[in-house]
């Protein structure tokens, strides 16, 4: 199955020779063998890469219309929304199309986490993912502020801010990333810059990221390896075929933000212009940011000797760079939950708690949900720094099928849904 | 996909499904391609508020005899000259010449008088000389591209140089005797 095909074309021949691009897609992503008992949790990984796709293609046709000067750039977003063909809808897209990566990203991470796919060999691939997540946070904090809207204009202030937290060279820093003593044109034209330029870093390490994963191949929800031809399909056609449903069914979700609540994921105050001596009542960053900022605003009172303001930043950073070490954290031996009797609840847990930090990170920082947020806080560490790796020590877990065919075909071949796609493959 | 297509027990009928299949969801999926590729290339095409600047009304009363003017209609620049009698005596002479891009030289004008047309090279869109006075002309007294040399005549024919076609006229119209709207 995995030999070198033989290439009829004359002209594929000759330049397979000399370029082996033809041997390599067939090798990747024709041949390329899959564990066959994935589930649709694994589509997601195709999805982010569309998405990236359509965020840089609309990207760029907006940069052809975008202006970022501060005198300039609110109006000329409104310019694509009411003058440029296409245009409320090309911005839309893009606009969109960042929750939307999100989203299926977000759904990936939990993915991972719970089918133990960080561990061991897959450690790096894993952590390349979390340089990626960092990259998709910088890039949507970058273009968020281009439209220059009040949110945009005090999401940018906050968010630069948080480095003057950083002892002693903070407030150097923060000059430095503003260009100036306040966020203004300079700074615009920096984040317009590196707006543009960090997705194709993005393109880059999502390089990185399947190139490891195709060494590794992909880990399944019995978190097995594959041993063997019996435990695995061929790429195409059948995960061309399933990636394309699970397509189907994601563009019509986008498409119906896009089209009938293209301004639900944002916020009004953003269609004000940006204005230097008026910080709207009530800043709230963009939803998938929330959880994080939750545990920015949880910490209100000094650490020993860290002050809150740098103990809030460190945590806030901390919550996503504590995921670089989770394969390590994790002292399971056994990597999906369907075979961990107690993980898979405290993988539940986990998940609600973040959900419940994006609440908190969405009111104002007060009162109850101030107390919520800073509970969610602890948990989120304690989880990661005390859960897993003791829960690995203590957990008797079930035991494993001995293949990844065996609990589709009973060991032998009967009449499941999983047979049946073996014996198309063989007729 | 060859190795499953191409198996023995496989029917012909099947094979012939299987390939109306990949050819019904490829076609689906280029006019999916395509219906998402249509609004970003559009995007690029003149925007409404380019559109809006598609006609210009011009003031032609101060403008002297056997002097011209250079307006900007479209983001390009468009000549307005009021020929004196020679310059129309001569652009009549030509209708009987030798002409690259024969055209009479009534054809382009509405009024003998006055000669509209886009100040750009049709070699490769510079702007040929002879608005000013003090202008080179060109062999045929009228302009002369300096880029690469082509002749225009007092109607702005080409008459020499590497130029295809005349210098084109716009739409326009006299508003009345003193305001042409050009658009």
């Amino acid at each position: 199955m995995s030999t070198a095909p033989q290439w009829k074309n004359p002209v594929v021949r000759w330049v397979d020779e000399r370029l082996p691009i033809f041997t390599y897609m067939d090798h990747e992503y024709n041949q390329f063998p899959m564990p066959r008992n994935l589930n649709y949790f694994w589509n997601f990984g195709a999805l982010a890469s569309i998405v990236l796709v359509v965020m840089i293609v609309t990207g760029i046709m907006l940069a052809m219309q975008y202006t970022p000067h501060v005198d300039h750039a609110f109006n000329s977003v409104e310019r694509i929304m009411r003058d440029v063909n296409y245009g409320w809808l090309i911005r839309y897209i893009h606009m969109n199309g960042a929750s939307m990566f999100f989203i299926v990203v977000f759904i990936h991470m939990f993915r991972g986490l719970y089918y133990g796919s960080y561990k061991a060999p897959r450690e790096l691939l894993w952590m390349l993912g979390v340089v990626i997540l960092l990259l998709m946070m910088a890039t949507a904090f970058m273009g968020y502020v281009l439209p220059w809207g009040q949110m945009s204009y005090w999401g940018a202030t906050v968010i630069t801010n948080l480095f003057s937290a950083i002892p002693l060279v903070g407030e150097w820093i923060v000059t430095l990333l503003w260009g100036g003593f306040a966020v203004d044109n300079a700074t615009l034209n920096r984040f317009f810059a590196l707006h543009y330029l960090l997705p194709f870093v993005l393109v880059g390490v999502v390089g990185a990221h399947v190139v490891s994963l195709h060494i590794t191949k992909s880990n399944n929800p019995d978190g097995i390896e594959m041993k063997g031809p019996q435990d695995s399909v061929p790429f195409h056609p059948y995960f061309t075929a399933k990636d394309s449903v699970g397509m189907g069914f994601f563009l019509i979700f986008f498409a119906f933000f896009v089209f009938f609540a293209p301004n639900y994921l944002g916020h009004p105050d953003n269609y004000i212009e940006a204005n230097a001596l008026v910080t709207p009542a009530h800043i709230v960053p963009e939803w998938y940011f929330l959880p994080f900022y939750a545990i920015l605003r949880s910490i209100t009172f000094d650490v020993l000797f860290i002050p809150a303001k740098l103990m809030g930043v460190i945590l806030m950073f901390g919550s996503i760079l504590i995921l670089f070490i989770l394969p390590w954290l994790d002292t399971a031996r056994v990597r999906s939950a369907k075979y961990r009797p107690i993980y898979k609840y405290v993988f539940w847990v986990f998940l609600i708690d973040c959900i419940v930090l994006g609440w908190v990170g969405a009111q104002p920082a007060e009162g109850t949900a101030l107390i919520i947020g800073q509970i969610g806080t602890f948990y989120y560490f304690i989880h990661f720094l005390v859960v897993m790796p003791v829960l690995g020590k203590i957990e008797t877990p079930l035991p494993l099928p001995a293949s990844i065919a065996e609990p589709v075909t009973g060991g032998g071949g009967g009449a499941s849904a999983g047979a049946a796609a073996a014996k198309m493959e063989k007729s | 996909m060859a190795d499953t297509a191409t198996s023995p027990e496989t029917g012909d009928e099947d094979a012939g499904r299987r390939d109306f299949l990949a050819l019904a969801a490829g076609g689906m999926g280029v006019v999916g391609a395509a219906s998402f590729a249509w609004p970003l290339i559009d995007s690029m095409n003149p925007s409404a508020e380019v559109l809006a600047l598609s006609t210009v009304e011009v003031n032609i009363d101060p403008i002297a005899e056997g002097q011209s003017i250079t307006i900007v209609w479209q983001g390009k620049p468009v000549f307005i000259r009021r020929r004196t009698a020679d310059e129309v005596a001569a652009a009549k002479k030509g209708d009987g010449e030798d002409l690259r891009d024969p055209q009479k030289d009534g054809d382009r004008v509405q009024n003998d008088t006055w000669l509209v047309m886009i100040g750009l090279c049709t070699h490769l869109g510079c702007i040929p000389l002879g608005q000013k006075g003090t202008d080179p002309k060109g062999e045929f007294g009228g302009w002369f591209c300096p880029c690469h040399g082509s002749h225009y005549d007092t109607s702005g024919r080409i008459r020499k140089g590497p130029a295809p076609t005349n210098l084109p006229v716009p739409p326009y119209k006299f508003v009345d005797d003193k305001t042409i709207l050009i658009g």
